[in-house]
């Protein structure tokens, strides 16, 4: 059985670190996974997409996710440009950084204020609150994909520290606070 | 040991750090860049024992790791697209000077116009010079290919400088599941480096002067005897690299439900695994299909495509580049390797992905179950050029109003 | 670590393009000139100018401090003569 994810952010926000995290954190788990960019001219700011892929056998394909069955939003403001449910499968999950449902649509929808959390943890680089720790707890929470443990121990092992410490804290409170809305 | 989720380019690095390289010279290149920069980070913080050296251009960057091997260092450096076109007459004099050598290339279109996605443009471009070339489908096996490009060039049958080709972003930049084998065992397993001479100043010897023209002709045929002498080594490392490591792949093709099948599916690279899982899904419709991954496109895998060709009805070439008036390089091999059954097979050559245009097993499963049903309809289908062009582009009318805005 | 390679015959038929320098490989490259430098050793001061600039190596250092031609391999460039701040060598046709 294998779960294709689709993370949209904006660029700066950690969307493909999301997807590296996730899958560094079902490896752990022994399960394959795969986790991908897609470039194109986006600059900070503009709308991007990352992908994932967790699966428990190997994974063959390369192709780009068309029909997710999980997509993560990582900002309120994404919704206004672009349409992040294309594709989502019917029993899929939306996961979204927003205090209120955010598009009327028929899936299943899982909130948390993302931005509030990262910014009382100062996970704030530039000005911009980087939202993408915050919203794996919340993916797991929706999800249960992989276990919180392990995105903890995947977020420790990228940054150390401190760092690694508020980011951590960042995917627990967003697990404690998500909601179906 | 746990499986490390890496990058295909930090595969490439471990694979590198794993067989001791002692210098490294490169200018950074999308997608290639994270390949250096995580072995900068490795001789930095003390993992690799190597020297790195700055250049100015990818032309400088071969010729500096050609010096330092020539000199007797195992040497590595990698490249992509226009940097790989920009070092390629170095890449004539490196294979042409019988000199072990590795190299990774990330697969990248070449412009213009600009362009960072996949195709297989800028490796196929490289197929005439020498360069054992392989192409990998898989993060693990970019690792497994680079480590073992190392002997491969090392061994005295071959002396010739090997190409590890791994698709830009679709593997460079996706993170999967790799194991990464321990120091020791890849010791015992990697012999020392060998090679044929040595350029220093005891062994006193000049490259590079005039020789007649007899025999500049006998050392294209060495080399060539070289090639058919590598396709035996390559599947002796395959092998004994599955007894050490645990993991064999098949030598120059891997193929996936070829035992039994009416047609077979010719491709390399990453996109073959999204063929792969077609050929599973049209299994279940009845049709017998297999994949025959190309994974090393010189030396070419002639015998092996000769008998999967004499036994199967059709044979399906997917290319990711082409040769503008001609066919796509891999058709244009597997058409040359057919006739020695007198054209019997029915084959097709699909032209597709060019520009990192995506295309995903359900195009795959549909492409392959329209030839299919021609070869089915008419006993034979011949069809040297078939063009997939991109989704919402493929009548005239589209491409027309395409060109119109684009002029 | 830290060893050289180990140096091994290769075991397919094999050319590389290497050579090694040796005198006169082409033979006594002296029968292409045209015309050759004569030293006139009252100028000549033992500068050694020309056998700086020199591209084929054959000017040779005589016992008395002063320069000869081997014209063995000279070919007749001329550049010697040129070169000399003294005038001490002349181009003589050999035709």
């Amino acid at each position: 059985m294998m779960i294709e994810i689709r993370f949209h952010g904006r660029g700066g926000q950690g969307a493909v670190t999301a997807a590296n995290l996730l899958v560094d954190a079902a490896i752990l788990e022994g399960k394959y996974a795969q986790a991908f960019p897609h470039f194109g001219a986006e600059r900070r700011g503009a709308p991007v997409v990352a992908f994932a892929r967790i699966s428990d056998k190997p994974i063959q394909v390369h192709s780009q996710i068309t029909n997710p069955d999980i997509v993560v939003v990582l900002d309120p403001k994404i919704f206004e440009l672009v349409n992040v449910v294309e594709g989502l499968k019917n029993d899929g999950i939306l996961v979204a950084n927003s205090k209120e449902k955010p598009i009327d649509v028929d899936v299943k929808t899982y909130c948390v204020n993302a931005t509030k959390i990262a910014k009382d943890l100062n996970l704030v680089i530039s000005g911009w609150p980087v939202v993408n720790t915050t919203m794996l707890g919340a993916l797991v929470k929706a999800s249960e994909i992989v276990s919180l443990d392990s995105i903890v121990e995947a977020i420790k092992r990228n940054f150390s520290g401190k760092l690694g410490e508020a980011n951590a804290e960042a995917a627990r409170r967003a697990y404690v606070e998500t909601i179906e809305c | 040991m746990p499986l490390m989720s890496l990058t295909g380019n930090y595969a490439v690095a471990h694979a590198v750090r794993l067989a001791r390289v002692k210098v490294i010279s490169a200018y950074p290149i999308t997608p290639q860049t994270t390949i250096v920069e995580k072995l900068s980070a490795m001789v930095e913080n003390g993992e690799l024992d190597a020297k790195m050296v700055r250049v100015e251009s990818e032309h400088s960057a071969l010729a500096t790791v050609f010096g330092a091997a020539s000199a007797g260092a195992r040497a590595f450096t990698a490249t992509s697209s226009h940097g790989l076109l920009y070092m390629h007459e170095v890449v004539w004099w490196a294979a042409g000077s019988r000199i072990p050598l590795v190299m990774a290339v990330v697969t990248r279109a070449i412009g213009p116009p600009w362009n960072i996605h996949v195709d297989h443009q800028d490796i196929f471009d490289q197929r005439d010079t020498g360069w054992i070339i392989g192409i990998a489908q898989e993060n693990q096996e970019v690792l497994d290919m680079t480590l073992q490009a190392f002997k491969l060039s090392e061994d005295p049958r071959v002396y010739l400088p090997v190409m590890v080709g791994l698709d830009g972003f679709i593997l460079s930049h996706t993170r999967a599941p790799v194991d990464v084998p321990e120091q020791e065992l890849v010791d015992e397993w990697l012999p020392p480096r060998r090679q044929p001479y040595v350029i220093s100043p005891e062994s006193n010897y000049v490259m590079g002067n005039i020789a007649p023209d007899e025999v500049h002709f006998l050392m294209r045929y060495s080399m060539h005897e070289a090639m058919e002498a590598a396709k035996t080594v390559i599947k002796e490392i395959d092998k004994e690299y599955g007894e050490v490591f645990g993991r064999s792949y098949g030598g120059l093709i891997e193929c996936h439900n070829c035992d039994d099948a009416d047609y077979i599916i010719v491709i390399t690279g990453s996109w073959s695994g999204d063929a792969k899982v077609a050929s599973d899904m049209l299994r279940e419709n009845g049709y017998k299909v297999g994949v025959a991954r190309i994974r090393y496109i010189r030396p070419w895998p002639k015998e092996e495509l000769e008998e999967l060709g004499s036994r199967a009805k059709g044979i399906i070439v997917f290319d990711r580049a082409i040769s503008m008036g001609g066919y796509g390089p891999l058709y244009s091999d597997v058409a040359g390797t057919l006739y020695s059954n007198g054209g019997k097979t029915s084959l097709v050559g699909v032209i597709a992905g060019l520009a990192g245009v995506d295309v995903g097993a359900e195009t795959f499963k549909e492409t392959i179950t329209s030839i299919i049903h021609k070869i089915e309809e008419n006993g034979f289908f011949f069809e040297p050029q078939l063009w997939l062009l991109p989704k919402d582009y493929s009548s005239r009318e589209k491409m027309m109003e395409v060109a119109k805005r684009w002029l | 670590m830290g060893k050289g390679p180990i140096l091994q015959a290769p075991e397919t038929f094999f050319i590389a393009p290497l050579s090694r320098p040796a005198p006169g490989s082409v033979g006594k490259t002296g029968s292409w000139r045209t015309s050759k430098p004569v030293v006139y050793e009252d100028k000549c001061t033992g500068c050694m100018l020309c056998w700086l600039y020199c591209p084929e190596n054959t000017i040779l250092k005589t016992s008395n401090g002063k320069v000869a031609i081997d014209y063995d391999y000279c070919k007749g460039c001329g550049v010697c003569a040129a070169v000399c701040p003294f005038e001490a060598i002349d181009m003589v046709s050999e035709v």
